[in-house]
């Protein structure tokens, strides 16, 4: 036994696309400590102590702000939420002079999450704080790629070689990019499934194969994540009626049956019963959709720490 | 860069210990021995061993990481990848030994205690060192049982412990401090936005 070193250098965590397979490999194996922490009977280490993470959301969230909250908090971390409702956001104030006006108090971290792909970035920029990406727009949302690597590498004991589908709206998600970006790096093949209005060719450039056939390639997959049919964009003439998307794409018992015995079913949250997914599936002994949840914790403790362990930072 | 004890000496001064150690506790009674990763966790192993063998029959085993209760993280250079802390053990009311390869400013020493106190509260607590390296402590704290002691380490210089089961051989070195190619205090990485 050696001891290894962790690769990381970087003050932000923005994306998966600019990381490497070492440095996500460090992440997931970071978290697999922090999982240990949560397992004690005081589940808390000093190791951000005095530090300030603000939680900046200009979106709806539940999972991930929460997620976040108590990653922080397990570390020892002062927190602080900011919403768009109730501040100066709703009175014409930028991004940059509110991600300032707070960091000027004194913050070390800031956890954005902003309708606007590439926000993130236009933050990091812009303040001497540490940025995270809690999801940009359509873009990136690097916490739920890691979340759902480590969940499938605990699951499988590894990521290389598998075969991994993901089901749905993929142009519009943010969770399927950054699970692209992720799951190729770490080896695994991933099959983005959904409409030909909802899966563009594009990107098979990310080293994805694109079908728009979820049968023909149900039994194949070790691995199935459903993503949330999002109702926000159902009027739009992109999507189907709700009835011929469930029959072409939801995964219903039937369709279950024809998938590998050991398959693992994935979804990223808040879930529509009965539509992309059925519930005795994500009830079912094959779901890992409550473990994500879990896994999404000890991922954001190994995050919220890397970051702020880098020089400068 | 030299080797300043052998095999033959790093055994010995192990043997020492143990011996010390056992005679400090109450064989056939409850006795933690706890190491601090990497290298105190395989000097508990061969610690826990010998005194196995001299009647100590209740010795519980766990591991310490200690990364996340350093102070001086920042100083360490590149980063240790964080491990999981293996303390699946009743702490409560028993005594406990606590090994690690190299005292030197104590401060790891101090964060091991402050890692402990998040799992319990032992009768007492004992500190076994393999290499105590003398004048350059920066808190009150001090070993009860010491292998090996060097008087003489510049300042600029490292103490490295190797053991066969992480290094492959057994000796202590004394070894100039290097820059390491993953990222020190002067990478220009570091400054990345």
């Amino acid at each position: 036994m050696t001891e290894s070193k962790a690769v990381w250098n970087r003050k932000h965590l923005l994306g998966l696309e600019e990381l490497s397979a070492p440095e996500i490999g460090t992440i997931l194996d970071t978290a697999d400590s922090f999982k240990e922490v949560s397992t004690r009977s005081i589940k808390k280490v000093p190791a951000l102590r005095g530090r300030v993470v603000v939680n900046a959301f200009w979106e709806d969230s539940t999972r991930t702000r929460t997620s976040f909250q108590l990653a922080a908090q397990r570390l020892s971390a002062d927190t602080i939420d900011f919403s768009e409702k109730g501040s100066s956001v709703s009175k014409g104030e930028t991004l940059i002079d509110t991600a300032r006006n707070i960091e000027a108090m004194g913050t070390d971290v800031i956890v954005i999450r902003h309708p606007a792909a590439g926000s993130a970035h236009l933050l990091a920029r812009s303040v001497r704080s540490c940025v995270i990406n809690a999801g940009d727009g359509a873009h990136e949302h690097p916490t739920q790629g890691l979340l759902d690597l480590y969940t499938i590498r605990e699951r499988f004991g590894k990521i290389e070689g598998l075969k991994v589908a993901i089901v749905g709206d993929i142009a519009h998600s943010r969770v399927a990019r950054s699970n692209v970006w992720g799951l190729t790096k770490m080896g695994a093949q991933v099959i983005l499934v959904g409409p030909a209005t909802m899966v563009g060719k594009s990107f098979e450039a990310m080293g994805a194969k694109v079908t728009n056939d979820l049968d023909s390639i149900i039994g194949q997959v070790d691995v199935i994540n459903m993503l949330r049919v999002q109702f926000e964009r159902i009027k739009s003439s992109q999507f189907p009626s709700v009835r011929e998307f469930t029959r072409m794409y939801g995964l219903t018992w039937d369709r279950f049956q024809r998938c590998k015995k050991d398959v693992f079913v994935m979804h990223p949250g808040p879930m529509n019963r009965g539509i992309e997914i059925s519930s005795d599936i994500a009830d079912g002994p094959q779901s890992g959709i409550l473990t994500q949840v879990t896994n999404g914790l000890a991922v954001r403790m190994a995050v919220l720490y890397l970051v702020t362990q880098t020089q400068g930072a | 860069m030299h080797k300043v004890f052998d095999k033959r000496e790093v055994k010995s001064a192990i043997d020492r210990l143990a011996e010390r150690v056992a005679g400090e506790f109450v064989p056939g009674r409850p006795l933690n021995v706890i190491g601090i990763r990497t290298r105190g966790e395989t000097l508990a192993g061969r610690l826990a061993e010998t005194l196995s063998s001299r009647g100590f029959d209740q010795i519980g085993r766990g591991v310490l990481d200690i990364t996340l209760y350093r102070d001086d993280l920042s100083e360490i250079g590149p980063r240790p990848l964080v491990r999981p802390t293996q303390i699946n053990l009743e702490l409560d009311g028993r005594p406990m030994l606590l090994v690690d390869d190299v005292l030197f400013t104590g401060r790891s020493i101090r964060a091991a205690l402050d890692a402990l106190a998040d799992f319990g509260r032992p009768s007492v607590i004992r500190l076994a060192v393999l290499v105590d390296r003398r004048g350059g402590r920066e808190l009150p704290i001090q070993a009860d049982f010491v292998g090996l002691e060097l008087l003489d380490v510049q300042a600029d210089q490292r103490v490295n412990v190797h053991l066969v089961e992480n290094d492959g051989v057994d000796e202590v070195r004394v070894e100039n401090s290097v820059a390491s190619p993953t990222g020190t205090r002067n990478d220009p990485r570091a400054a990345q936005p």
